[in-house]
């Protein structure tokens, strides 16, 4: 048991192989309530991985996960639906828990595509399914969310409202978010803590740690550790209160 | 007008129909239309040893059908074979298997016909209790386990990531597979199983955008086929097996009009 009524999900020294090959090996790390852990790492580090065994999808793993919650939300990088499935959005938000219509809309709202609500799921774009994708995930409330590259596709302006929308929900719903992102300028602003992966834990800590950090400098150069700046952009739009885009 | 064997027919058949219009559609959804086959097959092997050893014909299925299902699963685990291959081997093994024991039994006088088409007009209300207690609780049991089943149906790591234990649910749908096997093998026969099961949910499929309607749709269309199947083997004196499939494909052909249809719109 841990003394840390926070700790959501902890991984002790764990690892995972497939075909005799190690996809990562050796990974500690912890995400707590109200905090955003980052993953970062080249292609092939394991990022994904990570996150698949920390949410105990991988189960002949090496070492150890402890997990403290089955409240999760989960954002997989990739998912392939059937489309022999005849599913709405609406159907898919019921996915894997029962939703009134009031959280479903809200969810929906947030991230932007209510107006997709009654739409087939296959005949959305790429960007629109990863909105739906995250509007899934936080509407059941969890405690633990696992967001593996929660926005790509997602036009640019998008993008940093869906970021900043993550930032709000871990503060609103005191959950732990699991981040996998490519976009190291968010890294750097929005998270609490970064692992910095590429087979297994190059570094990791706080995002000004990491940035000094040689092996990160090595792995993303030296341009990358100049991101150090809180992360500002221009808005082309306003937000209403509860996070969604005000329509012209 | 309506004989007594009429009657049970017609139970029988809209019995079977309402469980199979729900397992139809995951056997859809799943891509589990060459498993159904291979356990179809199987239950060939089933109806043998029911005569061999005098035990029920449903009840000797079922248990024949839920093994070939957990060797396939085992084979799965521990060949490198693709999975249409190992389906084949089952299915096909199994009858030939199955025949061959019947070749023993000289001492049973054997309608081959009946077992691989289906014999609806020979039900007996023992026969009818089996189908409706047998068919109720499948269906019992899948509506407890839909959620998880159907949430892995559309993706396994989002299940199993979110807590809902989607292995276990695809233990429990291939029980209820080797069920509606069972209490149907009388009706419809080996051979058409798989049809009354695929049939009526590609029909829904047509004309449904979502998946509680096409349940519903298929469940109606199964009821249909059994009805417009039933009437007209009366009629033209066909044998009842093979009426109900191909109402059940009449319906499905209709269905595709709707198709049309709603391209034409999105035009």
């Amino acid at each position: 048991m841990s003394s840390n009524n926070n700790l959501l999900v902890k991984l002790n020294n764990a690892g995972y192989q497939h075909n005799n090959k190690w996809l990562v090996k050796g990974v500690s790390l912890s995400v707590e309530k109200g905090k955003i852990v980052t993953l970062i790492g080249p292609n092939g580090s394991g990022k994904s991985t990570t996150a698949k065994i920390a949410l105990g999808i991988y189960k002949k793993i090496d070492g150890e996960v402890e997990k403290y919650t089955n409240k999760v939300g989960y954002v997989p990088q990739k998912i392939s639906i059937d489309w022999t499935l005849p599913l709405r959005v609406h159907d898919f938000m019921l996915l894997t828990e029962n939703l009134d219509d009031e959280a479903i809309n809200k969810a929906l709202s947030l991230t932007g595509v209510i107006h997709l609500k009654d739409k087939n799921l296959g005949n959305l774009s790429g960007g629109e399914f990863q909105r739906v994708l995250l509007a899934r995930a936080i509407s059941k409330k969890p405690e633990l969310l696992v967001l593996d590259e929660p926005v790509q596709g997602v036009d640019f302006t998008g993008e940093i409202a869906l970021y900043e929308l993550i930032k709000k929900i871990s503060d609103e719903l005191n959950c732990g978010i699991l981040l996998i992102s490519h976009d190291l300028h968010t890294v750097m602003s929005a998270t609490d803590h970064v692992v910095c992966l590429n087979g297994h834990v190059c570094c990791s800590g706080s995002p000004i740690d990491v940035a000094r950090n040689n092996e990160y400098k090595a792995l993303f150069g030296e341009q990358a550790s100049q991101i150090l700046t809180r992360y500002e952009h221009k808005h082309d739009h306003e937000h209403s209160n509860d996070g969604s885009i005000k329509k012209n | 007008m309506f004989d007594d064997f009429f009657i049970r027919a017609l139970v029988a058949g809209l019995g079977v129909a309402f469980v199979t219009g729900p397992l139809g559609c995951f056997v859809i959804w799943r891509r589990l239309s060459y498993f159904g086959d291979t356990l179809a097959h199987s239950a060939l092997l089933g109806v043998t040893l029911a005569y061999s050893f005098e035990i029920n014909i449903a009840f000797s299925v079922f248990i024949i059908s839920s093994l070939i299902a957990l060797i396939l699963i085992q084979l799965q685990k521990r060949t490198n074979l693709p999975g249409d291959a190992l389906l084949g081997l089952l299915a096909h093994s199994s009858l030939a298997v199955g025949l061959v024991v019947i070749g023993f039994l000289t001492f049973i006088r054997f309608d081959i016909m009946g077992l691989l088409f289906g014999d609806i007009l020979a039900v007996t209300v023992d026969d009818l209790l089996i189908i409706w207690i047998g068919g109720a609780l499948i269906l019992l049991v899948l509506k407890l386990i839909w959620k998880p089943l159907f949430a892995s149906t559309v993706n396994y790591e989002l299940a199993e990531a979110e807590g809902l234990n989607p292995d276990r649910a695809k233990a429990i749908f291939t029980i209820l597979m080797a069920g509606i096997i069972a209490i149907s093998i009388k009706m419809v026969g080996l051979l058409l199983i798989t049809g009354m099961l695929i049939i009526p949910a590609a029909m829904a499929r047509n004309i449904s955008d979502s998946p509680q309607k096409m349940v519903v749709y298929s469940i109606i269309g199964g009821l249909l086929s059994v009805i417009l199947g039933l009437f007209s083997s009366l009629e033209f004196n066909t044998s009842s097996g093979p009426s109900i499939i191909a109402a059940a494909l009449f319906l499905f052909i209709l269905s595709l009009l709707n198709i049309k249809q709603s391209i034409k719109l999105k035009n």
